[in-house]
């Protein structure tokens, strides 16, 4: 069968900050390079990144790159690569500058330079006061990094393959990835995409739980991609839960409606973060608040007809307070729970937000992966960056504002390791058969008709048992008997059926080729969770309350094949400082 | 109810994806108008709700999810609509 086929230098999956900081610095190269992206480009996910990004300009209070350092070394609760981190904090600067070059709006101080605030794990001087490190361009800092970028790869001539799905990447006949096999989604035809360097920028996965702060795009679609090649993911059991989501919607109701006086109820009207955290109460952190509301709801102290909620409460502010602190609370609340929080309560319950883990990665934006005795080896001509890959920044626990940081930074770089790449591999290569016959079954297997379950009920039985069996409540009991439903749903995959088989903008067909994604992810978390016999970070266990150094101070990998696991160490050497090592966490 | 032709079927899957952005608040809301309100809507209003799909994420948050703007004047009667129908307190919840 003969594909339509396009070449191109380089590939690059996905339109957020990621890919298109890479793509940019390969278009103003001269290289051809063609950008892929499910949505159009600046409705992709990073546009809802309102809150900011950090670099240590010193701009309002004293700072430096090498408290910053320190302050995510620490927030990674150790499990950040040092390195990496390093080198992200010393870029954080240059990178702002840069953005600030390009045209994106920061907002300002009275002096011109720009405006910094304080974010929560923050500090000066190695965990002294507070810092103020987070640039933002008013609230719309995502839309306005996206933009800009978007506009550049415009003036640089990028070839944007907008409402493409990448569906699978693809191999020559000596095994080496080179581009990947993409579906049109207005025509439902396939394209085969070859290039000789390929990159994955396709965001988080928050989608494969019930409630989440994510967009419905975000469905860890390249994460699924690298699993099914072969390559493993890394400390993908690391996800960072926000305890004040809409419940059953989802939508983040900011940790500023606590810091103004709201606070937590259970159906009692009980304020129960006191019993949990009789000094922070309602501001502890993030963990201990979601783990908390976790647990009256699983007592039996839940609201609502199901018992399934608890309520934050806000009305005692006042509206004036309400309006002016707190804007776009209440129209939000009003439209998405029911709820006019100046006369009752919200109800919330903690929602998925980001993913720590990934597709892992050196320093360069290299896919990295051991190739036993302890060596890693670099994956020729796959890169990843962004929220689908693990540098690993974030290691445990990913703090505010870093996240725009590392898809900048390792977007730039990536790109500029592609170019060398490029260079020194300049011969094309060619999809082998076998490869490409594996991806077309893939696709054709949902051409299949006749009776079976709908994509809808198992993708929701799917979000629901992520949610009850790997959230934010993780005991060995809870995770086994999730592993085993999860084995159970995935084994019923292939009965799942569409009933429509049209062509033209065929959406239910790429649900259903999300789906399949959001199953291999949703099981490289749970069983990367279940395995991890401590408490570290965002991954916290009743059963094993303590962060334990000496067995688990390493990386997760988790292998498609078998459900098999593996660990590498942490890389614990910075590149020109001293070692942070491993103390408590305590703020 | 008419059912719909293989032209405006084809339509409205052509509009389901626009619904899908970078927000999970213009997801639901988008999304669920299109299934609630949709086909309530006149054919010029019709257009008007395309249109209004191409308009950029931060600015669809600001005129129908926080309303801290106010949009063109075109669609101030459809960004009043759009949360009615699709918010919590509509009908078809
Ligand atoms: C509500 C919210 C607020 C946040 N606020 C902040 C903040 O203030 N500061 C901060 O640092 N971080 C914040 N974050 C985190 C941050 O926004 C994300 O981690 C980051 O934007 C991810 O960027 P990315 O480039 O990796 O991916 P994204 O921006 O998610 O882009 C992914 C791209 O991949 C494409 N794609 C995916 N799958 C496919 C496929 N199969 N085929 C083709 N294309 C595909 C998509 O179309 C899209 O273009 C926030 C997150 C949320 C949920």
């Amino acid at each position: 069968m003969s594909l339509p086929t396009r070449h191109f230098d380089a590939l690059i999956i996905g339109a957020g900050g990621a890919g298109l900081n890479a793509a940019l610095q390969l278009a103003s190269a001269e290289l051809r390079v063609a950008v892929v992206s499910k949505v159009f480009p600046t409705r992709s996910h990073t546009v809802a990144a309102q809150g900011g990004v950090n670099a240590a300009l010193a701009n309002v209070l004293p700072d430096s790159w090498h408290w910053h350092m320190f302050d995510t070394v620490k927030g990674s609760d150790y499990l950040g690569d040092q390195d990496a981190i390093e080198f992200m904090c010393r870029e954080a600067i240059p990178t702002v500058y840069e953005l600030e070059h390009a045209g994106v709006p920061f907002s300002r101080l009275d002096n011109g330079k720009i405006y910094q605030r304080a974010f929560g794990g923050q500090s000066q001087n190695f965990g002294g006061d507070q810092a103020a490190r987070t640039c933002a361009a008013a609230d719309r800092t995502g839309h306005a990094i996206l933009h800009t970028l978007y506009q550049q790869n415009i003036r640089a001539r990028t070839h944007f393959f907008d409402e493409f799905f990448a569906v699978d990447l693809v191999r020559d006949a000596d095994g080496i990835c080179c581009g990947a096999l993409v579906l049109e989604i207005e025509t439902g035809e396939p394209l085969l995409i070859e290039a000789k360097a390929t990159l994955l920028a396709t965001g988080g996965c928050g989608q494969v739980f019930r409630t989440t702060s994510n967009a419905h795009i975000n469905t860890g679609d390249g994460a699924a991609m690298a699993l099914r090649a072969g390559i493993p993911l890394m400390d993908m059991e690391f996800f960072q839960f926000h305890p004040t989501g809409i419940a059953g919607k989802g939508m983040l109701i900011t940790e500023g409606v606590r810091g103004e006086g709201g606070y937590l109820v259970n159906k009692d009207g009980e304020r129960f973060m006191e019993r949990y955290a009789p000094r922070a109460k309602d501001l502890a952190s993030r963990d201990v608040v979601s783990r908390a509301i976790v647990t009256e709801v699983k007592e039996g102290r839940g609201c609502g007809e199901n018992g399934d909620y608890v309520m934050l409460k806000l009305d005692h502010l006042g509206e004036a307070v309400i309006s002016k602190r707190l804007p776009g609370i209440r129209e939000s609340s009003k439209i998405f729970a029911g709820a006019d929080p100046v006369i009752e309560p919200i109800p919330v319950f903690p929602t998925a937000h980001y993913a720590m883990g990934g597709i892992p990665t050196d320093r360069f934006g290299r896919v990295a992966m051991p190739a036993g005795h302890g060596s890693e080896e670099v994956v020729v001509g796959l890169y990843a960056a962004g929220e689908c890959a693990c540098a690993s920044v974030h290691g445990a626990n990913r703090l505010g504002g870093n996240s725009l940081l590392d898809i900048l930074v390792f977007g730039r770089l990536a790109g500029k390791d592609i170019i060398e790449f490029v260079r020194d591999n300049p011969y094309r290569r060619n999809a082998d058969s076998a490869s490409l016959d594996q991806v077309m079954s893939r696709l054709s297997r949902w051409d299949r008709k006749g009776d079976g379950m709908s994509v809808h009920q198992m993708r929701a039985e799917l979000r629901k048992c992520m949610e009850d069996h790997a959230g934010v409540f993780r005991t060995e009991e809870i995770m086994a008997e999730g592993y085993e439903k999860l084995c159970e749903l995935r084994d019923r995959l292939p009965e799942v059926r569409l009933t429509d088989h049209s062509k033209v903008f065929n959406t239910a067909r790429i649900e259903a080729l999300e789906l399949d994604n959001m199953m291999d992810v949703g099981m490289s978390i749970a069983v990367s969770a279940l395995h991890r016999q401590e408490s570290r970070g965002a991954h916290s266990r009743p059963d094993y309350p303590e962060r334990d150094d000496q067995a688990w101070l390493k990386h997760s990998l988790y292998y498609q094949e078998g459900d098999r696991m593996d660990y590498k160490p942490v890389r614990t050497k910075p590149l020109t400082v001293e070692s942070f090592p491993p103390k408590e966490r305590v703020y | 109810m008419n059912v719909p032709s293989h032209d405006e079927q084809e339509q409205l899957r052509r509009l389901r994806w626009q619904c899908r952005r970078g927000m999970l608040e213009l997801d639901h809301l988008l999304s669920r108008f299109l299934e609630l309100g949709y086909r309530d809507l006149s054919e010029a209003d019709r257009l008007l709700f395309a249109r209004l799909l191409g308009e950029q994420d931060q600015d669809l948050h600001n005129w129908l999810v926080s309303r801290s703007a106010i949009p063109p004047t075109p669609y101030l009667e459809l960004a009043e609509r759009i949360p009615a129908v699709a918010g919590e307190h509509s009908p078809g919840n």
